[in-house]
Order: structure tokens, then sequence, then C-alpha cells
């Protein structure tokens, strides 16, 4: 039984400081895995490591049996993998439109010459990202689309970022999405809104999907399994409940008790 | 001092009537001494000492005087223009207004008086070269040192004054006497230039040069006459009509626009003599260069400081396969081949060597990449000019004799002028389309997002190294037009040619113009090139090429701080730079999008709903 993403005993250091250490993880086709754990826990940095951006100092990342350590950004979001960032990174001054059209990149193919002889190759793909970005932009009702898709990305107010985000990441046709902090600066009806649509993301679109939340209703409302992460080592996993009740768990969030006086 | 500022606005927000003298003097007396400052460091470059010899209005007014005394009308202006805060002028035009001028104005003179006197008592010529009795007697106006002295505070305080009340002007008479004064000047200025354009308009001016006054007078008259009629109101209509257009009626628009600029621009050179069709050549070869140039920093936004370097292998390819006189090491089987065929081998090595230099520097960024381009832009140069290559390029004594490019019904050769406007008009309409195509394509959107943010561009699938690599090669290729065409041109090169200055003008034109705006581009080449200068060639403010570089640097260092999108800004960069004024606009239009924080949920965000709330 081969897992989508199966990582073992992956480690990084920055200077002495271990991010993660020796974390073994795995993600089956059609999961969602919520990953958790208090500020530094080394979330961020587990991302990183999985979408190319940090280079992990020992063990192995593979996707579909095949070893991601060492490649760029670029090839790892080729391979099937896509992500979002914890703090908004929309390239502020494109248009919506162009911020989807955009993340296509590495699934279209016309170059220089296409674009100058205007041939119709180049038309028809230009066509297709176009369509795509639409049908992409489409899936958050009418927020993103309309006269939405030729203002900059700037005037977006945060939630529909965060949205704009996610449509950004689908548009790469990932396999595997990573969501970092889907929710963080949403209102409560738009994060359950926004938790239905997470749900959508696997049961219309197909995506298998790792996010991770500090907001624990949405945790437990999607995800199949969850993963607690503390100074870069699994504490817990298993279902919501599990992990929620784990004592070092609720030791990692809250501290440890006062010892009573004998 | 607190306090008495304090009085002042409290005064002015209860309308209460203040005397023409009750002004901020601290403020004036600064802003007078920042004045003379200024006119002091004129004075003492020698510019306006030194065009004194070139008359605009024959015999009472030379270029020198306009060059040194525009500056107090202009501060003076400045000082009575309104404040405008939040959108609320801050307080109303009144005489005081004219006084503040004057008052800065003359502190400005004064600063010119004690320079006259203080060059007759000390003698620092040593380090100031210009600090001679030349400058003295023109800053005294030939008159002796006492007359200057109180003629310099009188007449910058007059200046200082009639600027401040243009203020007072109703709109229409204001814009009147300033385009009536501005016609005059630019007649002037621009004597050789409108004579070459038209021979005939010579009877406006003397045979010594400048204008005959009564004809300066009718200029100014004219100019009055046409303003005060709405030729300008006219003029403004239409161009605000068509920044309203859009879609097919915008395109429309644009589309008579250039057949019918391309129309002018073919007939012109047919009609003008040689001086203009030169100028026209030079902008030409720098828009060329300024065009690539903007799709490696404007679209890609990669800050390449070294662009001459392509421009110099342009140029030394095609001068290498065209000329006989390239160096003895060539070998035998090396083919010397018309200009036509040069040019092909020229874009293959252009491209080639953008791909060699472009490789290793790419993967840099930021300000790193910027200093390492400037290292290569040098590098390629000095390997021009070394003793190593000195069998193949002839250092410093350059490759002569460059033929001229024959096609055969034509020659484009610099003896004519026109026929290298041609060609370049040519290759610039290429490099336009270049340009325009590849910004609306898949790797246009790439090199955007590649500007906007490397690190997320990477993370979404595009190949930053490729991406950015192909950005330097396009640019390469572009920068090569104009090298084979400026060797065709000039019929000979050297490595002075390809100086590092030349990579510092093409980005202030850049810069200038409106980075990432292609029209943008066309104007600051005209501007910079056309009006100023290139780094050796002359342009019609050719009495100024000797102090180019300082006006180059003050027009950057203006434009940076008020208007830093540049010229014709692209719309994006705008945007970048003036994001809260856009944000507002948009939320004053009602598309600003804060449906989601009200919590009202709108689906549609048509309207801010929390405009529509307050409403209700």
């Amino acid at each position: 039984m081969s897992h989508l993403l199966e990582i073992d005993s992956l480690s990084v250091t920055f200077g002495g400081l271990h991010a993660l250490k020796d974390l073994d993880f795995h993600v089956d086709e059609g999961e969602i895995v919520g990953v958790i754990g208090p500020n530094g826990a080394g979330k961020t940095t587990f991302f990183n490591m999985i979408s190319g951006m940090v280079t992990p100092t020992s063990g192995d990342i593979r996707f579909e049996g095949e070893s991601l350590v060492g490649f760029d950004p670029n090839q790892v979001t080729q391979r099937g993998i896509a992500r979002t960032f914890q703090n908004v990174r929309l390239f502020a001054n494109m248009t919506i439109l162009e911020n989807v059209m955009v993340s296509q990149h590495c699934r279209t193919k016309q170059g220089i010459w296409g674009s100058l002889l205007n041939t119709s190759g180049f038309r028809k793909e230009e066509q297709e990202i176009r369509e795509h970005a639409e049908k992409v932009l489409g899936f958050f009702g009418s927020r993103l689309v309309g006269f939405r898709l030729e203002q900059p990305a700037s005037v977006l107010s945060y939630a529909n970022r965060r949205r704009l985000e996610i449509a950004r990441a689908m548009a790469t046709s990932p396999k595997l999405i990573l969501l970092d902090e889907p929710v963080a600066g949403m209102n409560p009806k738009e994060s359950v809104e926004l938790t239905e649509l997470i749900g959508k993301l696997r049961s219309e679109w197909g995506f298998t999907i790792v996010l991770i939340e500090h907001d624990m209703n949405v945790v437990r409302d999607v995800s199949d399994r969850v993963v607690c992460l503390d100074h870069g080592e699994t504490l817990a996993q298993g279902s919501f409940e599990e992990v929620s009740n784990d004592p070092a768990v609720i030791e990692a969030y809250l501290g440890r008790p006062l010892e009573k006086k004998a | 001092m607190t306090l008495a500022t304090e009085t002042t606005g409290t005064k002015a927000s209860n309308e209460v009537v203040r005397g023409a003298f009750d002004l901020d003097w601290r403020d004036l007396i600064r802003t007078g001494a920042i004045l003379a400052a200024g006119l002091v460091f004129l004075s003492l470059t020698g510019m306006p000492e030194g065009l004194d010899s070139r008359v605009l209005i024959d015999p009472f007014l030379s270029l020198g005087y306009v060059s040194l005394f525009w500056l107090p009308l202009i501060v003076g202006w400045s000082v009575a223009n309104e404040k405008v805060l939040e959108g609320m002028a801050a307080t109303r035009k009144s005489a005081r207004d004219v006084v503040a001028g004057g008052v800065v104005g003359a502190v400005g003179g004064a600063g010119l008086s004690l320079l006259i006197a203080l060059i007759s008592t000390f003698d620092i010529r040593d380090p100031l070269v210009n600090w001679n009795e030349s400058t003295q007697a023109f800053l005294s106006f030939q008159q002796g040192t006492s007359f200057g002295i109180v003629a310099c505070i009188a007449l910058c305080a007059g200046l200082g004054a009639f600027g401040a009340s243009l203020h007072l002007m109703p709109r229409k008479v204001r814009r009147a006497v300033v385009s009536a004064l501005l016609a005059v000047v630019a007649v002037a200025i621009f004597e050789s230039f409108l004579v070459d354009v038209a021979d005939p308009l010579s009877f406006l001016y003397s045979k010594t040069g400048g204008l005959i006054p009564l004809w300066a007078v009718m200029v100014g008259v004219a100019a009055l006459a046409f303003t005060l009629l709405g030729g300008g109101d006219r003029i403004g209509k239409a161009r605000s009509n068509y920044q309203t257009l859009t879609g097919p009626a915008k395109a429309k628009q644009d589309t008579i626009l250039i057949v019918l600029s391309v129309l002018a621009l073919i007939i012109i050179p047919m009609i003008t003599g040689k001086i203009t069709q030169e100028l026209l050549a030079n902008v030409g070869i720098f828009l060329l260069l300024a065009l690539g140039l903007n799709i490696v920093v404007g679209l890609a936004g990669i800050l390449d400081l070294g662009y001459v370097a392509f421009f110099a292998v342009g140029g030394y390819t095609t001068a290498v396969l065209t000329s006989p006189n390239r160096g003895p090491d060539w070998p035998e089987w090396f083919p010397t081949m018309p200009w036509w065929g040069a040019f092909l081998v020229t874009l293959l090595m252009a491209g080639l060597v953008g791909l060699f230099i472009g490789a290793p520097v790419i993967r840099m960024r930021g300000d790193y990449l910027a200093i390492v381009t400037l290292g290569f832009g040098e590098i390629i140069r000095i390997l021009f000019l070394s003793d190593w290559l000195n069998g193949y390029f002839n250092g410093a004594q350059g490759i002569t004799n460059i033929p001229p490019a024959d096609f055969g019904l034509f020659e484009v050769k610099g003896t004519d002028p026109r026929s290298v406007f041609y060609l370049v008009l040519v290759f610039a309409a290429i490099s336009i389309y270049v340009s325009w195509r590849l910004e609306r394509s898949r790797l246009g959107r790439a090199w955007m997002a590649v500007r906007e943010d490397e690190s997320v561009a990477e993370a979404m699938g595009i190949n930053t190294v490729n991406v950015k690599l192909m950005a330097f090669v396009v640019g390469a290729v572009l920068a090569s037009f104009a090298g084979s065409v400026f060797s065709a041109k000039v019929g000979s090169i050297f490595p002075t040619s390809f100086l590092i200055l030349v990579s510092i003008i093409i980005l202030v034109i850049v810069i200038v113009g409106g980075m990432g705006n292609i029209v943008g581009i066309i104007v600051g080449s005209v501007v910079l090139v056309g009006i100023l200068g290139g780094p050796k060639q002359p342009g019609l403010l050719a009495e100024f090429s000797e102090y180019k570089l300082l006006i180059y640097g003050a027009l950057l260092i203006w434009m940076m701080l008020q208007r830093p999108e540049g010229l014709v800004p692209n719309a994006r960069r705008s945007r970048e730079l003036h994001q809260d004024e856009f944000l507002q606009d948009a939320w004053l239009k009602g598309k600003v999008d804060d449906a989601d924080e009200n919590g009202n949920g709108a689906e549609n965000g048509d309207v801010a709903p929390g405009l529509a709330g307050g409403a209700s």
C-alpha cells in the first residue's frame, strides 16, 4: 500500500534550532488531514519543506513514489502539489483573472514564437487558460467573477484574498493542496462557509488536502485525521476526538497543570 | 514659534482679515535661503554665464539669464501655491501671497548679491572655476557690482512676486499668460530646429540669432489669443474624452491615432532638414534600446544596469562582419557580408551573449543582480578595448570604414540621416509589436508574477530562472537592433561609444517615460534624447549639452519626488505607487470590496454594503 505523500524521518535544522525532528507523516489519496499545533511548532516549515521552499537536512519526501528532496518549488508544483500562504501573498497588482491565469503556467506551454506569430495553438491555449481560470473562480460563487475579473487583487477584502489564494492553488491542477490557515481572519460565518467549500474541494474536484488551522471547529468539521505537532515533533495523530483528548496535546496547548502540594 | 503658527491658523479659520504682512516669516526665509542656494549653485556651475552668448530676444534677453532667473519665478509660484489638505484648500488667495513671493524672491536675490560682493573680495577660484570676474559681470548685468547687487534683489523679488501673482489671476488669464511666456521662450530656444523644419520661418529671427523683438511680441500675442479663444480647452477636452473611452471605441481611436502618427513620422523627415532628421534618427536608436530594456526592467522587474553590453555586442558584431578594417587576426575564411546578412548573425550573437551573461547572473535577485549586471556591462566594453583582443577589435582605435547598409533600392548611411530614421522606424515597429504581444501572453504574465513576488511565482509553478533568462535574451536581441543600425549609421565604432553612461541614460528614459508603458517609453526617448540629447548626440537644446547630466539628474530627482510612475505611466505601476489613493477612488465608486467585513455576506458586491447600509 503506497501513500500519495509519504514523509520519512524528516528533519530540518536552522543553525542549532530543530524546526522539525524525525517527522513521519503520510497522506492517502482523497484524505483531508488537519495539522495543528501551538505557534512555532513547525507547521509552516513543514509546508515549506513539502513545497520545496526549504530543503530538509535529512529524511525523505515521496510523492506518488517519487522523491521530492532537492526539487525546486516549481518542480514540486509541476508534480501536482499546490499551496497557499499563511500571510496572503497574492500578485497584488495583477488582476484577479491574471492571478489565476498565471498559476496555470506549468500546465501550458506556448512560448515566444506562439505569441509573436499569434498562432492558432496560442489562441486556443489562451482561450483554455481563461476558461479554466473562470471555472476555478466560479467555485467561490459570484464573488470573484464579473467585474472583479479585471480588478487588481489589491482591492479585494481580506476574506476574498484568501479565497483567491485558494483559487490560484486550484488552478495549478494539483493532486494535493496544502492550505496554510485558510480561515485565519475570517468571521465565523465565513469560516463555516469555507469549511463547506474545503469539503467540496475533495468531493467535486477530487483534491487531497492537508490544512494547517488554528480554528478547531474547522479542523473538527473537515478533517478525516488530525496530526498535532509541537517543537517539530509529532505529538499525536488520529481522529479529532482522539487527538483533542490526548493529554500531551492538551499540555502543549495549555501547559502543565501545577503540581499539587503534598 | 509654535504659538505664532497656531494663532495664524486660528485666524485663518475664523476668517479674520489678515494684513498683507501677516506672514509665516520663518518659513519664507527658509524657502528664500533654499532659493538663494539654488541660484548661487547654478551661477557657479558656469551654465548661465556660458549661455549668455546665446541670444533669445535680440538684444535684450540671453538664454543665460533665462536659465538662471526661471528659478525665482517658479519658487514664487510654489510659495503661493494652494496647499491642499485632505481635499480642502487651506486658505484663500490674497495679496499676502504676492508679498510672500516677493519676500522669498528678495531673499534669493540677496544670495546672488552676496555672491557678487564676495567674488570681488575673496578668491576661491581654485576649487570653484567659475568664481571669477566674468561671472560677476554677468550677474551684475555688465553694469558694475553695486548696480548688480541692487538689481539682483529687485529682479528676483519682482519675479517671485510675479510668480505668486499668477495665482490671483482668473484661471483663463493665467493660462493665457503662462502659455504666451512659454511660447516666446520655446520659439526663441528652438530657433535652429524651427528654421530647419521650415526654412521660411527664418524671418522671425535676427541675423545674429535671437527673436526680433517685434516678432517676439507677435508670438506672445498669438499664444495669448489662442488660449483666450479656448484652443487649450478644446485640446484638453479631446484628451479627457479619449481617456474615458473603453472597449471597441477606444480600439478604434487607438488605430486612428497609430495610423496618423505613423503617417506623420513617414512624412516629417521628407520635409525637414538634416538637423531634424539626425535628431529623429538618434531618438529612434535610443527608443529601440529603451524598448528592449523596458522588457527586462519594466515587465520582468530585472534591474539591468549593464544593458549597454548588448548594444555593444550588436554594434561590434555587425562591424566585424561588414568592415574591411576589422582586426588583422580574423582567420582567412571569416566572411565579410552585406549589412542585412550581418544583421541576422548579429541577432543570433546577441541572443547567445544574452544567454551566456544571463545564465550565471539571473539566479541572483534585486540589488545583487543590479550590481552584477553593472559589472558585466563594463566587462564587455573592456574586452573590446583590451590588448588581448586587440587583433580582433583594434582596441581603442575601434573598427572604421563600416559600409552603409545596402538594400538594393536604397542605402542606409550616416550622411543620409533620413534613411537611418526609416530603418529605425521599421525596427521600432517590430520592437513595439514584440513588447505588445509578449506583455499579453503566458510569458508576459509569468514576467509580471516574477516582478511582483519571485518566491510565490516559483511556488505557483513558474520556472523563474527560465522565464527571467527569456526576458534577458529578448532584451538583448532588441538591443542588438540598435547596435546594428548604429554601426551602419556612424560608420565606425569605438569602445567609448559604449560607456556605462549609455546604460544609465537608457534606464533614465525608461523611468522618466513610464516603466512598462510603450507610449511612455516613446515620450521618454523624445524628451530625453530629442530635447536634452543622448550621451554624445546633441538634442534640441544643444546649448545645454555641457550641462546635460546636471539636468538629467535634476529631472530624475524631481520625477522621483513628484511623479515616480513616469510621464506616461503604466496603469499597474501607478496603482502600485499610489495604492492608497487608488483604493480611495475604488471606494468612492462603490467598487471596493468590504462585503465580507460587514458580515452581510452579499454575494455580489456591486455596491459596498457599508455605503448602502449607511443610507438606509
